[in-house]
């Protein structure tokens, strides 16, 4: 088995990951950059083929490119080794990643909510069908609704229409008078507010429908048709593609795995970005769902103070003051509405993995007991997608995910605790 | 473009491609069938759902949304 030692160790490449990297190489540290994807830039800079990224990410992809920073792409955390190690695979086998601080940039994910026809193939998430299309997907020509909540619709919307799809439908579930009141305060957000006004350019003739929410998915073996509630009344849309997310989920199961403490489903941090666990830090939407703004202020505050910098690292407190303030404002104004509580039936899969029913998991009365009486979550997400939807369905709080915290391979996992340590001592 | 095998088919694809991307270019209906037979196809597009998982080059739950097309990469779907 291989070894790897950095001074700092940054999981995850996403902005928030790219300014703790970059931040903590300017000290002239080793500094070990992680990510299970092939290229960095997570899943708002993800470049891919078709799609090349704007200039801020165009910026910092270049500085993680500074000598002081491994790249260690297609890299996958399987489990932490005390709170100083970790055990990850690479497509060459498992390695041994030891390291003084560590910086969890492990971002944020899409929630989704069960509704019948949810698991047919066609259905995705919002940025779920970007990141596809990005990846090589081509849509042109194709029929497709948005759904679900938040900006990240309008973006991806805009998106999929520049790719020559034809975008039936935009239908956000916050109701109207939210939007309004959203909009009203967007001006004070210089960026957000120009962005804002260039989707709303991008999407000339695109219906957008607030109030709005899909009911059901149709078809056999793949999806023909989306049902969507609009102004009190459910019209079916002939489509090739349902983008479909209710916000996103901040990913906080490898910082539980480490023994870090979760505040609402987040990661607990101080103004240094430190975690309740020493030495270790957390940065970007995992410690709530904030942009990429907040992810940047964040991320170069660890950066700074893993090294020691901490005046350095002071000066982007403001920025990270601002960006919060609009992360609530987001929060506030696309919360989720009671109905979507009430979409699944007792026949729809609430457990995607394991294939459990709604109407067997909502008997239960706990997460836990789900688990246990139904292999609700037990399956290789681990409850990512389920957890998710169940802890908004039925107010529950996930367990933490044991490790591994992801699929590895057997040869990985029978790795005994005797040839690690022998691996760490040498 | 490269060139894969999906299920024993040949599918070219432009260099950078996803497997996931290629899988739906070549419309194969199901890239696994769920505990009681359903199909199933990508949902997240980004490592979590594990519903993109297929074998390739004989290496089975390989997440297809994460993986690159290489020249001669045979994927098998389940």
């Amino acid at each position: 088995m291989k070894k790897l030692s950095f001074a700092v160790l940054v999981v995850g490449a996403g902005p928030a990951g790219l300014a703790a990297a970059t931040s903590a190489a300017r000290g002239n540290f080793s500094v070990g950059l992680l990510d299970e994807n092939p290229a960095p830039g997570g899943q708002i800079w993800r470049g891919g083929r078709t799609h090349a990224p704007g200039k801020q990410a165009r910026v910092w992809l270049s500085l993680a490119e500074l000598p002081e920073i491994t790249p260690l792409y297609r890299t996958k955390v399987v489990a932490p080794l005390g709170t100083r190690a970790l055990l990850a695979e690479r497509p060459d086998g498992p390695v041994l990643i030891e390291f003084e601080r560590l910086i969890l940039a492990t971002g944020a994910r899409e929630r989704f909510l069960p509704f019948p026809g949810w698991t047919l193939p066609g259905v995705m998430g919002a940025g779920g069908l970007q990141a596809l299309v990005k990846g090589g997907l081509p849509v042109e020509g194709k029929r497709i609704v948005v759904a679900g909540s938040g900006p990240l619709l309008l973006a991806v919307a805009a998106f999929l229409k520049s790719k020559g799809a034809h975008v039936l439908l935009v239908a956000e579930q916050t109701p109207w008078h939210r939007l309004g009141a959203f909009a009203l305060q967007l001006p004070r957000y210089g960026r957000q507010f120009r962005q804002a006004g260039q989707l709303g350019l991008h999407l000339y003739n695109v219906p957008f429908h607030a109030d709005s929410w899909v009911t059901q998915a149709h078809g056999d073996k793949r999806l023909m048709a989306v049902s969507v509630r609009m102004g009190g009344r459910v019209k079916t849309l002939d489509c090739d593609y349902l983008a479909c997310g209710f916000g996103l989920v901040p990913n906080s199961e490898l910082a539980a795995a480490f023994g870090c403490e979760l505040f609402e489903g987040s990661v607990r941090v101080d103004a240094w970005q430190r975690t309740s666990v020493e030495g270790i830090y957390c940065v970007g939407e995992a410690t709530g769902i904030g942009g990429v703004d907040v992810s940047l202020a964040e991320g170069q505050i660890a950066g700074y103070a893993a090294i020691g910098q901490l005046e350095r690292a002071r000066t982007y407190f403001p920025a990270r003051e601002k960006a919060a303030r609009f992360a609530a404002l987001l929060a506030r104004n696309f919360a989720l509405r009671d109905e979507l509580r009430h979409l699944a039936t007792d026949e729809t899969l609430l457990c995607r993995c394991e294939d459990v029913p709604y109407g067997e998991a909502k008997q239960q009365a706990s997460w836990r007991s789900a688990r246990l009486q139904t292999r609700c979550g037990m399956g290789p997400c681990q409850g990512r997608v389920c957890g998710a939807a169940a802890s908004f369905l039925f107010g529950w709080t996930p367990d933490s995910v044991r490790p591994p915290v992801s699929v590895a391979r057997v040869e990985t996992l029978a790795l005994t605790p005797e040839t690690i340590m022998r691996r760490r001592t040498q | 473009m490269v060139h894969l095998t999906v299920n024993g088919r040949v599918v070219s694809v432009p260099e950078g491609s996803m497997v996931a991307a290629a899988l739906m270019v070549a419309e194969v209906g199901a890239f696994r069938h769920s505990v009681q037979g359903d199909v199933r196809a990508p949902l997240c597009g980004m490592g979590i759902c594990f519903e993109c998982r297929v074998t390739i080059n004989g290496q089975a739950h390989c997440l297809s949304c994460q993986t690159v097309c290489e020249d001669g990469m045979e994927v098998v779907t389940t």
